[in-house]
């Protein structure tokens, strides 16, 4: 059940709505997925001989995530439970996101799909792809 | 307990003050208020809980094992701190708040007082 206050009391809390609202009307709408960017959020960083991918996947067991990589393709996805809200319970704020997520990144050509890690901590997916070695950078040696 | 999001007290706002705001939910039964934070990337020791008045502030500082020189190249988490304030309303009871926090979630109980707790009263036939 949700809860939602019908009588403001104050001005700040109209302006705290305001400040909610306005964005809404004046950016493009949503995207049809819902959120603007999606679940999990992610971070796309490199080295010279590394692709570094960040997924923030908060409150997940590792075991039911999925990683793929097909074809140059980095697919994340895996589901996320709703907390469990007994019928006696009111919803104040339901702003965390749950369900099914899947999201899908496009990796450089160089990279090396033997040599993957992927590694949660701390509500984080780090998966970390080497690039291969013969297109590293490398100084050549004048005879 | 409502949502306050106020900008911080200092009128310097530095780069530093700059945080994201965490997604929460907020959940209340008659005993009292669960809270759920998505704090993404945050380890258990940067993570800090206080209640100054009756003000609950989260805020938690992102550590990421980032290589050495890796530049980022597509952003969503922009900033390596989050920070949300609530006002919590005078029948809870901050002293006896628990905390837990598992792989990036906080879950925050907050019970409402002994006085505050839903009595059945009896009705006696005279």
């Amino acid at each position: 059940m949700y809860y939602r206050s019908m009588f403001p009391r104050d001005l700040l809390a109209e302006l705290e709505r305001l400040q909610r609202e306005v964005p809404q009307t004046v950016e493009p709408g949503p995207s049809i997925r819902g959120q603007k960017r999606g679940y999990p959020a992610l971070n796309v960083g490199g080295t010279p001989n590394a692709v570094e991918i960040y997924a923030f996947a908060p409150g997940l067991d590792p075991a039911t995530l999925d990683v793929q990589l097909e074809k140059g393709i980095l697919t994340i996805a895996g589901e996320r439970k709703a907390p469990a809200v007994s019928e006696q319970a009111t919803v104040h704020i339901g702003e965390r996101f749950a369900g099914r997520f899947r999201r899908v990144v496009s990796l450089p050509d160089d990279i090396d799909p033997n040599s993957i890690v992927a590694k949660y901590r701390d509500g984080v997916l780090h998966v970390s792809v080497q690039r291969r070695e013969e297109t590293q950078p490398r100084r050549i040696s004048i005879q | 307990m409502s949502d306050t999001n106020q900008a911080p007290k200092s009128t310097a706002a530095t780069r530093e003050d700059a945080a994201l705001l965490p997604p929460v939910d907020v959940l209340e039964d008659a005993g009292g208020i669960t809270l759920y934070a998505d704090l993404p990337g945050v380890p258990k020791d940067r993570l800090s809980l206080h209640v100054e008045a009756d003000v609950l502030t989260i805020d938690g500082e992102v550590v990421l094992d980032a290589p050495e020189g890796m530049e980022l190249t597509h952003t969503e988490v922009g900033l390596p701190r989050y920070r949300r304030q609530f006002t919590l309303s005078k029948e809870l009871d901050a002293g006896k708040v628990k905390a837990s926090f598992e792989q990036g979630v906080l879950t925050l109980r907050i019970p409402k007082a002994e006085h505050a707790q839903p009595r059945r009263i009896e009705v006696q036939v005279v």
